[in-house]
């Protein structure tokens, strides 16, 4: 099908437009392995897995990053277990059991969560959250309030995509389940989830992708030591928070380590993207969208 | 596909001019005024203030452009000796062997420990506070406190509160057992305002005034001297150190431009920018 003449300066501005947006991610990528290059010559990328520890600045640098990689999957994963089934509950009840002024509402409060800048969550769970933990197990500042405020974050986003997914079931669908004289519980499992999980499949993806490039909030509720974490009131730093913390002091093979910190980072994001592809491989086109979104990081 | 590589191609070549184009050296026709370029490099800590200094500079003196770069202190003193910049920045009082070149103090950097409000301990040793610090006391009953577990705050690596603190104790901050690590001196007031067994170290400008606006922490005393912005003026303050510029020979020997902007760096006129730096002015 060729377009017609009308339609030709059109396609021609979408090009240059969809080239652009290509173009500018590619110059990001290009840019982070430039900027990376000099680390990964010296000390090489081997140093980055086993050294003891993370010391850049250090007479003898020392510049493990695996305590913040784990850091990093155990905060987004700790967050999807704890936002998704509570996410999918409310988006069930604001669908299927709220009463429809109750269901605004709820839905209204879930999109003013959703605008909460991330610094305001960081300041709350550092003045409130944090002590709180304290009294339990000190310091506080513990992976367990990374996971506690990234849920609360990621938590909206879940309802509201959910939501919009199971309010897109056709009606044709519950009707007939109503006609088969289901319960609404059975209804809501047997129909109306199995006819919504591809939207509700990328709005935890798009969740992930959130969690996985938050900093700010992070980095004020984590305690940001460079550990594995052994337990969850363990402090633990993230990929981000590493690079948030140091880029503004970094010089010369310091820098270049923070720019592979954001290589791993990119590439924990590439494997978020393949995994949503082969989940999704039955319904083409509908992870994928999510998950461009996803990509882009949290402004912080 | 090779359209769209030719419109990439085409990004990048405009791309490349327009920082072609930013990087060409100003030149300026009128002569009697103030012209000509400027480099400085050197410490890191100095570098930022220096930065903003140079933008406001070259706003008042059309037709001058200063280069700002990092590298350390000893990289201000060797490039100022060497002649690869114009001025360096030096971090620190100069050694003795450093006598060639002249030294401008600036600025001072102070640090202070600050603890929270209601920790009944008056003062903390030295000692004290490098065996909190490398992990010898975890306790705060162990050096006279209640019985609670110390949170000990440290800094963010590269950050210049950090690198006095390791350099005054003599610590290496692989050394160092910290519970908490925090970025800028808001988090770490946060941070120690939260938790009343907390220790933590901040810039004194931040932890005076802080602490006078009612914020739960307090700073302690160091050798008996009190933590304030005049202890660190008057140089008495143990936990501080002079931010300096240095040119090579005599102060006679540097040019016009260089003697002006380094009068420019320790006036009154920039001392809101020293501020907002967290560091000390020299005058008020």
């Amino acid at each position: 099908m060729s377009p017609s003449r009308t339609d030709l300066p059109l396609l021609w501005t979408l090009r240059a437009l969809a080239a652009l947006a290509g173009a500018i991610t590619l110059l990001i990528v290009a840019f982070l392995i430039l900027e990376a290059w000099p680390a990964l010559q010296t000390p090489g990328l081997s140093h980055f897995l086993t050294d003891a520890s993370w010391f850049p600045a250090s007479t003898t640098p020392q510049f493990n990053l695996i305590p913040m990689v784990a850091g990093t999957l155990a905060a987004t994963l700790g967050a999807m277990l704890l936002a998704t089934p509570l996410g999918i509950a409310a988006a069930l009840f604001s669908r299927f059991y709220a009463p429809p002024a109750i269901a605004s509402w709820f839905r209204r409060l879930l999109e003013l969560l959703a605008g909460i800048p991330s610094v305001v969550y960081g300041f709350w769970g550092l003045v409130v959250l944090t002590p709180l933990i304290r009294q339990w197990a000190p310091p506080g500042q513990s992976l367990l309030a990374a996971i506690l405020i990234l849920s609360l974050m990621i938590l909206p986003t879940i309802a509201l995509l959910s939501e919009t997914a199971l309010r897109s079931i056709p009606r044709a669908y519950l009707q007939g389940a109503a006609a088969l004289g289901l319960s609404r519980w059975a209804t809501i499992r047997g129909v109306a989830l199995p006819a919504a999980h591809c939207g509700i499949m990328s709005s935890i993806l798009l969740a992930a992708g959130r969690a996985i490039g938050e900093t700010m909030a992070v980095l004020m509720v984590a305690g940001n030591i460079v550990k594995v974490p052994d337990s969850l009131f363990a402090p633990v730093r993230t990929l981000t928070a590493n690079i948030a913390l140091e880029l503004g002091y970094a010089l010369d093979g310091h820098r270049a380590a923070l720019f592979v910190s954001g290589l791993i980072l990119l590439a924990l994001i590439v494997l978020l993207v393949s995994m949503s592809d082969w989940i999704m491989r039955d319904d083409p086109g509908t992870a994928p969208e999510a998950l461009t979104q996803a990509q882009v990081p949290q402004h912080g | 596909m090779c359209r769209a590589r030719i419109r990439l191609n085409a990004l990048c070549a405009f791309l490349l001019l327009m920082v072609a184009c930013s990087g060409e050296p100003q030149q300026s026709a009128d002569t009697g005024a103030l012209t000509g370029q400027l480099t400085l490099t050197g410490s890191s800590t100095v570098a930022p203030l220096i930065g903003e200094i140079a933008k406001r500079f070259e706003q008042t003196h059309p037709g001058t452009r200063v280069d700002v770069q990092t590298g350390g202190s000893s990289r201000g003193v060797a490039d100022a000796r060497r002649g690869t910049a114009d001025i360096g920045m030096v971090s620190r009082a100069l050694n003795a062997d450093e006598n060639d070149l002249t030294a401008y103090p600036i600025a001072l950097d102070g640090v202070a420990m600050i603890v929270h409000r209601d920790n009944p301990l008056p003062v903390l040793s030295e000692e004290q506070i490098v065996a909190i610090y490398t992990g010898q006391v975890t306790n705060w009953r162990e050096i006279g406190g209640a019985d609670a577990p110390i949170t000990v705050v440290n800094k963010a690596e590269g950050r210049s509160t950090l690198e006095l603190f390791l350099g005054y104790f003599k610590l290496r901050n692989e050394d160092i057992k910290p519970s908490i690590i925090i970025g800028d001196n808001q988090q770490g007031i946060r941070t120690v305002a939260a938790d009343p067994n907390a220790i933590g170290y901040v810039s004194i400008g931040t932890a005076t005034y802080e602490a006078s606006r009612g914020t739960a922490i307090k700073a302690l005393s160091m050798g008996g001297i009190e933590a304030s912005l005049e202890n660190v003026r008057n140089g008495s303050f143990p936990l501080s150190r002079p931010l300096h510029l240095v040119t090579l020979g005599s102060a006679e020997q540097a040019s016009a431009l260089a003697r002006s902007f380094i009068e420019y760096a320790a006036s009154a006129a920039v001392s809101d920018l020293t501020e907002a730096q967290y560091f000390v002015p020299l005058t008020h």
